[in-house]
């Protein structure tokens, strides 16, 4: 027994480390596997106030850049109204069924293959798990976690997102999934090999997630080619949003989706 | 509270907020971040118990993957840095390291380089392969590396110059 005693003492260091790298290598995989950790994000009071304050001072730097992005969007809005209601408009049960709030962009990041970004509302302000996050030019995530005062957003540009979307002005609908390459493009997979595809046609949101509505805008096409089994179509696309210059944000709440949500789970019970 | 434990205790803290705050979103050249923390296992007083060192890496880790949502990412790299410092100061220091009143003052620039250098490419590494967690990218993993780990070593030699105390 003495003996024992003496061995982990003599060599303690070594164990103490293997014991604290499996604790983080746990963690580490079960981040990888499922939603990132419910107890270690930016979404906590400490840190979503530290990131905060960050944001309240370089959000000074950008106020002209913001106003402009706005006003532009203001202007594309007033446009829309202004011009043949219902042609240019998604229809209008679904607009009833989405409502929009906005919040602000206190941590951004898009050099990890996980991106995950903070948001400055949190529960008490209405925001929910599954939320769709928007900025003026297209989608940007999904929230994730949610604290009081603040959430965090699974970035498209994430090797665990997967989000509906099609090609303009058709219903073909494929997979938008990102390859933790580059952050200016993601790849639209499962585009059958039949559909007529050309350099620079838009990708939207499909109809097929409960999360964001009809319509969203995405990015342009880059380029594309057919994947190795010659079925489906890999496809480039080039997002619309700069993601590394976001500041002011919408979040879309889904009447339905709770609705959704428990159906589909009853379904997938049984 | 003693002048050592107070200095390494403000470093702590500043080193976090300058991480998560400036570091975090700088994408320089379209996305490196360098880890200026690595500097604090260059920092920490060579003579401390070597066990306290490894848990209060393993917290630095973690609060920085707390802030950037890498979970238990930095907190495995920093606990491997701070592990295998002995190691690299024998490496480096050779027989002097050995010696009680062994400090920086009587060591070459190389030296102190080699040393941080190491810490960085040791930190770097684990961090880099357990990020990506693929090793068919094995060339994506090198390449983030070196171009992370080399703007993370001239930032932290910069620093250790800049804030180097003159009575250590």
């Amino acid at each position: 027994m003495q003996r024992i005693i003496n061995f982990i003492l003599r060599y303690r260091n070594a164990f103490l480390y293997g014991f604290l790298v499996l604790i983080s290598l746990v963690m580490t995989v079960n981040s990888h596997s499922y939603h990132h950790s419910k107890f270690f994000n930016s979404s906590k009071w400490l840190s979503g106030s530290i990131y905060g304050w960050g944001a309240d001072i370089s959000g000074y730097f950008g106020l002209r850049e913001e106003n402009r992005k706005l006003v532009e969007e203001n202007e594309r809005l007033r446009m829309l109204l202004f011009n043949a209601p219902g042609d240019t408009l998604p229809p209008l049960d679904s607009i009833a069924d989405y409502r929009v709030m906005a919040a602000r962009l206190i941590k951004n990041s898009i050099s990890s293959p996980r991106n995950y970004l903070t948001i400055d509302m949190g529960s008490k302000q209405g925001v929910e798990q599954d939320m769709g996050v928007i900025t003026t030019n297209g989608i940007l995530g999904i929230v994730e976690n949610v604290s009081n005062n603040y959430a965090t957003v699974q970035s498209v540009l994430n090797t665990k997102s997967n989000i509906n979307a099609k090609i303009k002005n058709s219903e073909y609908f494929g997979s938008l999934i990102w390859d933790g390459r580059d952050h200016t493009t993601v790849q639209l997979i499962d585009i059958p090999r039949l559909v007529p595809l050309v350099v620079g046609d838009t990708i939207v949101t499909g109809g097929m997630s409960s999360i964001f509505p009809e319509r969203i805008p995405i990015g342009t096409i880059k380029k594309y080619e057919l994947n190795p089994s010659r079925t489906f179509y890999n496809i480039e696309v080039e997002l619309f949003n700069d993601m590394a210059n976001i500041r002011n944000v919408y979040l879309i709440e889904s009447r339905d989706l709770n609705e959704i949500k428990t159906l589909e789970g009853r379904t997938t019970d049984e | 509270m003693n002048n050592a434990l107070f200095l390494t205790l403000v470093r702590f803290v500043l080193l976090v907020l300058t991480q998560v705050l400036i570091f975090n979103s700088l994408n320089f050249l379209g996305g490196i971040n360098p880890m200026v923390y690595v500097i604090f296992f260059y920092w920490y007083p060579l003579k401390g118990n070597q066990s306290i060192f490894m848990l209060v890496s393993f917290f630095l880790g973690l609060l920085i993957d707390m802030f950037s949502d890498t979970l238990a990412l930095g907190a495995i790299a920093s606990l491997t840095a701070a592990y295998a410092r002995p190691v690299i100061l024998r490496f480096c220091f050779g027989v002097n390291f050995e010696f009680q009143n062994f400090s920086f003052k009587n060591t070459t620039k190389v030296q102190r380089l080699t040393f941080l250098a190491l810490l960085v490419l040791i930190h770097h590494l684990v961090y880099f392969s357990l990020e990506i967690l693929d090793w068919s990218h094995f060339l994506l993993i090198l390449r983030k590396v070196f171009a992370t780990g080399l703007v993370t070593l001239v930032l932290c030699t910069l620093f250790s110059s800049l804030f180097s105390p003159k009575s250590e």
